[in-house]
């Protein structure tokens, strides 16, 4: 049971009596809450713990009898619908246990609920798991007494790619449209027509712009969008920033590159009109009247094993049950956590699962037949001697560098970093496999790394202010946002954004701008504005990807926690990131946040492991892995699940895996880097492994191996590969890297220095502002294909102003250009209210592949020219 | 306590007084029969004498519930130096009720007047009249009515000199039955879906925007002046102990003379048939509604009930909005109900399950019925499924959609019967219309 009432001590207590039953609650209890405390279960469908109440489906109504002023207890004339109604001392409570009237009520209202019912239970998802069922079974009569005809509606309407409505299933309790407007903020769906003609459906924008918190601004006329920048730099007010969420788009959209089961309905804005957390109405349906398109009709609930599980795609550790029958996944769901997630997730947490199931999954090893120079499958035994040989070899000739990507559990990243001392003898891992600088590295072994649990979720909630520094907490950190927007909802909460521009979630987070260009965050975070977000003491700042090619950010954030006393939170973008800083896979740190540099430091851990010494030169960091494997200098790599595309200069990583004369691959799927290794050693996605993620709190998120599966991981295979160069690490077993690592403890001795600060001098005419969105090109969303329906179309985005340099002219539609001398990407152009001179790209979306077109990150100068004019509407 | 000798009761025209002057909706006209002297010598009183002066006039809410309107001014929280408002309810859409409609189109300075005294009084500086949608011509005039007495200074800025700004918004609604519900109306208001709010917080506390707010009926707030003006005891003279003052009573169907009577609380149906020149030539009574639709029905037997909260209570029906629907022995009761239940299952707003599938359910039960289809067995599971919506709703709409089946099931049990002996309906349709006869 979710308990949404404040802790018990600390609050007042109210004394009542349910079905004769004397309980003491926290004041402000729900009755059918305080009737769960007794075990008495009120049915009821409109009621959701985490939902404001509603009090619509009238199934839970009981009989109250209340003391009036002189004491007499006096029975309410009608019965209450106990999910509305607060406990309060001395009442009286009758549930339909002890209450006739109670009981007449409630079958009442079952059996009007189930006249237009379709009762088509056999062939319907929910069939089996569906509270109207189990409810009409406990609480209902046999027998309707309905003879008449039946509502019935064409079946079914199509609410996005992912999301179906049967509507005559449909029993209006309006969980879903309160968690769309409630929870995530996008009413993508609301009640329409009235009376038994009264449906849940997709409404355009300009019909629901009454609402208040409305995401989606209505189109506005090009006359509107006059060049006009306010270049503010704080708290834009609400109405500011919700035209700046409009994203007014002249241009028309190329085909893109992913393949999308169906269109889903646009909105005026030309974005799909869909929500990021759409997946939680159909998990909250009491009936079957959404489901999702991707698992409808593939299972019924009693056939399928439910699993623990925790999800792989972002940092927020969000708890969820994998659903799986004869060895596949049927379907995820958001677990219950009320430290981490409550009850929600995002789409990709709940759909982005069949990426490990593909026809490219590696299910043998493969070596690269020297005469052939075909990768052929072989035996382990063969192909670890092959990999072992051939990395004792590049050690000798050079040096091998060791690249184990962002998506590790805790145990891989430590069997990672483990690898490299003891087998390969060198610091040279670096686990970023994305943009990175030294300032990040020294920023993440002062301030990160073997600090524990940290800022918490509650704490995010409790916090007078937060101040996202370079985060785009919907984009980037899905639960952080929707944590925050609780907060923001309740109250008193502020948020500020350090941005470019004000996103969407910012605004649905009625958050303030504190307008930036990229490559000046620590400006931005040294300003009187910054000060003042976080002067409240018990503020919170966040701090995100993209600050890592930000110079100087790190540091500033450091001196604004300082001054403030505000607490500093690093939010990374991958699942795998805050486990691998704790697991020691950087070129500076070893694990439980040892510095390198530091003597002491290394004794410890050579100690620990078992070996002499360990090397005592700092490692090189990804970049300069890959310069040197390019450069012949490291003659191997070995390289976990990374993505070439994603480094900061995709065609330098190529070069590298191309020179290097010797590259081991641990991968579940062929990659890019397949193409280039000597030997492919196929490991365990995570359903077919347990482990632990760390949370960008810190939080140990443990879960089990969900299928039965004889595939290893990467834990297991490097320990296989140790044996085989005549090492012993110890880290077979799916928690023993983790084990092992809780068992060193945290660093006790001097933390590594404070990150220093080096400014770089933008040149060029434009910056390029960049971010990830949460549904994008990324490999772990690949074969889902009614998710990806839904994710933002790629735009660029610029001001007015610089829009009207390039010659954009008012009414013409535009795509622009941006281009350096790597490459271009040309997209729709949406001119948003930002500092002139900067432009704004996805950094990965179908059609914006930032990384690999122009090696360029955020903050980089870039030129943008117009593609080509068209006429609006032509 | 009985009473046992009553006077003869008379009209006491007041709101309705000038209805026949020429352009009696003028300001003009207002002002050359006393108009704006409430408002003048309110405005010399503190805001807690006026409310004071409402509270002790008896005055009770008009739009159907009969709630003591001062006692309602007097929940409001204390100013904050934030937004507090008043909200008029002229949506008007119970079948039969045509009160407030009439009220506005002769005379519409008593709610302008009123609604500023009652600002002035609950310290509020903006009134909302939401004004249903389909009277365009009510919309007109209500727009001139607020612009003339904005000239002439009575609204706007610095009312009479007083010093307080005070202003009135006519808003149309879009024609919801549901949206004169006083929290739905809030919500309509506000431009979102028009559905009952959960309650609390209630509108004094919570209302407008989330502010506290008055909401009254059209009628209550055009009786403020005359209380202010003739005072307290006046008005409490009139009518019953309880039922204070007096009201309009709206005559329609099968008498001689339908329409508006204005007359003290208690008056009987039998003295508003005799003014109203007596029932259609050579019928008789059969069924009426004391309130509207959803005020239970009442028959000949109840042609002496005193026509105040507390004695239709006790009858067994409701004052309600005094929309008295007079059926002559040409009708026939199920065809009527039938009609009264198919507009409540259309205006049902769908929130809550009773009503809105309970009445999806009773106009297909009906239906059958007054085709003679169906078995006697039908009528108690109609009477079930009404126990199922009645007090089981969200808000009182679906409790009023159970009140003309109830009631007609338990005074023409009989009727509903002889629908199926005979296999259809028994009575003649056109026989009810004024036409009847004429082609004969
Ligand atoms: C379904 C429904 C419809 C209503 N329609 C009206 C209406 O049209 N006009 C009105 O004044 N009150 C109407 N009411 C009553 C209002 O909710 C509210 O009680 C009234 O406006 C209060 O004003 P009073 O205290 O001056 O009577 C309606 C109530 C319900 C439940
Ligand atoms: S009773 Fe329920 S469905 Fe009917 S109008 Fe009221 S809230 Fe809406
Ligand atoms: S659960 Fe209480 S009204 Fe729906």
């Amino acid at each position: 049971m979710t308990v949404t009432e404040p802790s018990k001590t600390a609050v007042d207590l109210v004394t009542l009596t349910i079905d004769g039953i004397e309980v003491s609650v926290p004041k402000g209890t729900l009755l059918i809450r305080a009737a769960e405390e007794l075990g008495i279960a009120i049915p009821r469908f409109c009621d959701h713990p985490l939902l404001a109440p509603a009090g619509a489906c009238r199934q839970c109504l009981v009989e109250v009898a209340m003391p009036d002023r002189e004491g007499n207890v006096r029975p309410m004339p009608k019965p209450q619908a106990s999910c509305t109604m607060t406990a309060t001392p001395g009442m009286v409570v009758k549930t339909q246990l002890t209450s006739p009237v109670s009981e007449k009520a409630q079958r009442g209202v079952m059996e009007l609920l189930l006249i237009n019912h379709p009762l088509d239970c056999p062939v319907c998802d929910k069939g089996g798991e569906c509270p109207l069922q189990n409810q009409a079974l406990a609480n209902g009569q046999g027998e309707s007494r309905f003879t008449e005809v039946k509502r019935t509606f064409p079946k079914p309407i199509r609410i996005s790619t992912q999301v179906l409505l049967d509507r005559e299933r449909c029993i209006l309790c309006q969980r879903c449209t309160r968690f769309s407007k409630e929870i995530a903020g996008d009413p993508f769906i609301d009640l329409q027509m009235r009376g038994a003609h009264q449906q849940i459906g997709t409404f355009s924008p300009g019909v629901l712009d009454f609402h208040v918190d409305l995401p989606y601004p209505v189109v506005r006329t090009s006359e509107e969008l006059e060049p006009t920048v306010e270049s503010q730099t704080q708290g834009s007010t609400k109405d500011e920033s919700r035209g700046a969420s409009h994203d007014h788009v002249t241009g028309t959209y190329a085909a893109d590159g992913i393949a999308t089961r169906g269109e889903a309905m646009l909105d005026e804005s030309g974005q799909p009109f869909a929500s990021y957390f759409s997946g939680n109405t159909i998990q909250i349906c009491p009936v079957g009247a959404l489901t999702g398109a991707a698992y409808r009709f593939r299972a019924r609930p009693f056939d399928l094993v439910s699993s623990k599980g925790v999800c792989e795609h972002c940092a927020g550790g969000c708890a969820l049950r994998v659903d799986h029958r004869r060895g596949k996944v049927a379907r995820r769901l958001a677990a219950e956590d009320s430290a981490v997630n409550e009850e929600w997730n995002c789409d990709k947490g709940r759909w982005a699962f069949t990426w490990s199931t593909g026809a490219d999954r590696l299910t043998h090893p493969l070596v690269r037949d020297p005469e052939t120079g075909e990768l052929e499958p072989v035996s382990w035994p063969y192909a670890l001697e092959v990999a072992a040989k051939g990395l004792l070899k590049a050690r000798e000739a050079g040096g091998v560098g060791v690249l184990p990507g962002g998506r590790l559990t805790v145990g891989d990243a430590y069997a990672y970093a483990k690898f490299a001392r003891v087998v390969l003898r060198t610091n040279d891992i670096d686990f970023r496999s994305r943009a990175h600088s030294a300032e990040e590295e020294a920023f993440l072994s002062h301030a990160v790394a073997g600090t524990g649990l940290g800022v918490t979720y509650a704490a995010l909630e409790a916090a007078p202010s937060v101040l996202l520094a370079g985060l785009e907490a919907e984009e980037e950190a899905a639960s952080v946002f929707l944590r925050l927007r609780k907060s923001v909802l309740k109250g008193s909460k502020k948020v500020y954004s350090i941005a470019p521009w004000a996103s969407r979630g910012l605004i649905k987070l009625s958050g303030s701008l504190l307008q930036t260009v990229p490559g000046q965050e620590a400006t931005a975070l040294g300003s009187a504005a910054a000060a003042e977000a976080v002067a409240e003491p018990g503020s919170i700042i966040l701090l995100g990807p993209r600050l890592t090619e930000s110079p100087g950010a790190y540091q500033a954030a450091l001196a604004l926690a300082a001054s403030s006393g505000a607490r500093l939170a690093w939010v990374p973008r991958r699942a795998g990131e805050r486990g691998a800083v704790e697991a020691g896979a950087l070129p500076g740190l070893l694990p439980g946040g040892r510095p390198v540099s530091d003597p002491a430091a290394r004794v410890d851990m050579a100690a620990a492991w078992d070996v002499e010494s360990l090397p005592s030169q700092p490692g090189r960091d990804a970049t300069r892995i890959v310069d040197a494997a390019a450069a012949g200098v490291l003659a191997g790599l070995l390289v976990g699940g990374v993505d070439p595309d994603d480094m900061p200069d995709p065609a330098a990583a190529r070069a590298a895996l191309e020179t290097a004369s010797f590259v081991v691959s641990l991968e579940v799927r062929a990659s890019a880097v397949t193409a280039y290794a000597d030997v492919v050693l196929p490991v365990a996605p995570p359903a077919e492994k347990g482990g632990t993620y760390l949370n960008w709190e810190g939080r140990h998120r443990e879960f089990p191996q969900a299928l039965t599966s004889d595939a290893l991981s990467d834990g297991e295979v490097l320990d296989s590969l140790a044996s085989e160069v005549g090492v012993w690490i110890g880290l077979r077993g799916e928690l023993s890297g983790t084990a092992e690592l809780a068992s060193l403890g945290r660093w006790e001795g001097a933390k590594a220095d404070r990150p220093e600060h080096h400014t770089v001098p933008v040149a060029g005419t434009t910056v390029l502002s960049t971010w990830s969105m949460l549904l994008d090109r990324g490999r772990l969303q690949d074969g889902e294909p009614y998710l990806a329906g839904t994710a933002h179309r790629a735009v660029a985005r610029m001001s007015p102003a610089t829009a009207a340099q390039l010659g954009v002219q008012k009414g013409i539609s535009s795509n622009v250009t941006v281009f350096n001398d790597r490459g271009e990407i040309t997209l729709p152009l949406a001119l948003t209210p930002m500092p002139d001179g900067v432009v704004w790209l996805p950094s990965n979306s179908p059609g914006s592949p930032v990384r690999s077109k122009l090696a360029a990150g955020n903050g980089d100068a870039v030129s943008v020219r117009l593609a080509g004019d068209q006429l609006m509407g032509a | 306590m009985t009473e046992t000798v009553r006077e003869p009761v008379t009209l006491t025209p007041v709101l309705s007084k000038h209805w026949n002057e020429a352009e009696s909706w003028t300001l003009e006209s207002y002002e050359r029969n006393g108009g704006y002297q409430a408002l003048r010598k309110a405005l010399a009183m503190t805001p807690e004498d006026v409310v004071g002066a409402v509270k002790d006039s008896g005055l009770r809410g008009r739009g159907g519930a009969g709630f003591p309107t001062g006692l309602k001014w007097s929940f409001l929280p204390k100013p904050d130096g934030n937004p507090r408002y008043l909200v008029i309810n002229a949506d008007e859409s119970e079948p039969g009720t045509c009160k407030d409609i009439p009220l506005m189109m002769a005379t519409p300075q008593y709610l302008i007047e009123g609604a500023i005294i009652t600002c002035h009084a609950i310290r509020a500086e903006r009134a909302f009249i939401y004004l249903r949608g389909e009277v365009v011509h009510v919309y007109r005039r209500l727009l001139q009515a607020v612009e003339e007495a904005r000239a002439a200074g009575y609204l706007g800025e610095n009312v009479l000199g007083s010093g307080q700004n005070i202003d009135i918004v006519v808003h149309a609604g879009a024609g919801a039955y549901i949206c004169g519900e006083e929290t739905a109306l809030l919500d309509s208001l506000e431009g979102r879906r028009g559905q009952p709010r959960l309650k609390p917080p209630f509108p004094a506390v919570a209302g407008l925007y989330a502010r506290p707010t008055v909401v009254n009926n059209v009628e209550s707030i055009a009786s403020v002046p005359s209380v202010i003006d003739n005072g307290s005891s006046w008005f409490s003279g009139l009518g019953t102990a309880k039922s204070a003052g007096f009201g309009f009573f709206s005559l329609s169907g099968h008498v001689k003379r339908p329409g508006q009577y204005e007359a003290p609380l208690g008056i009987t149906l039998r003295e508003l048939i005799d003014m109203a020149g007596g029932m259609r030539e050579g019928h008789e009574l059969k069924f009426w509604t004391p309130g509207g639709s959803s005020t239970p029905m009442f028959t000949a037997e109840h042609l002496d009930v005193p026509l105040d909260f507390e004695s239709t209570g006790a009858a067994g029906s409701m004052l309600g909005t005094r929309a008295l629907q007079i059926f002559d022995e040409t009708v026939c009761v199920v065809r009527a109900v039938l009609r009264w239940t198919e507009f409540y299952a259309h205006e049902s707003c769908g929130k809550c399950t009773p009503c809105r599938e309970g009445t999806y359910w009773l106009v297909q039960v009906l239906r059958q019925l007054e085709n003679g289809q169906g078995q006697p067995s039908d009528l108690d599971r109609l009477l079930d499924i009404c126990d199922n919506i009645l007090g089981r709703s969200f808000c009182a709409l679906g409790d009023g959609a159970t009140s003309p089946i109830s009631s007609s099931v338990q005074h023409f049990r009989d009727e509903y019967l002889r629908h199926l002996d005979e296999g259809g309906c028994p009575f003649d349709p056109v026989k009810s219309t004024l036409f009847a006869g004429v082609n004969a």
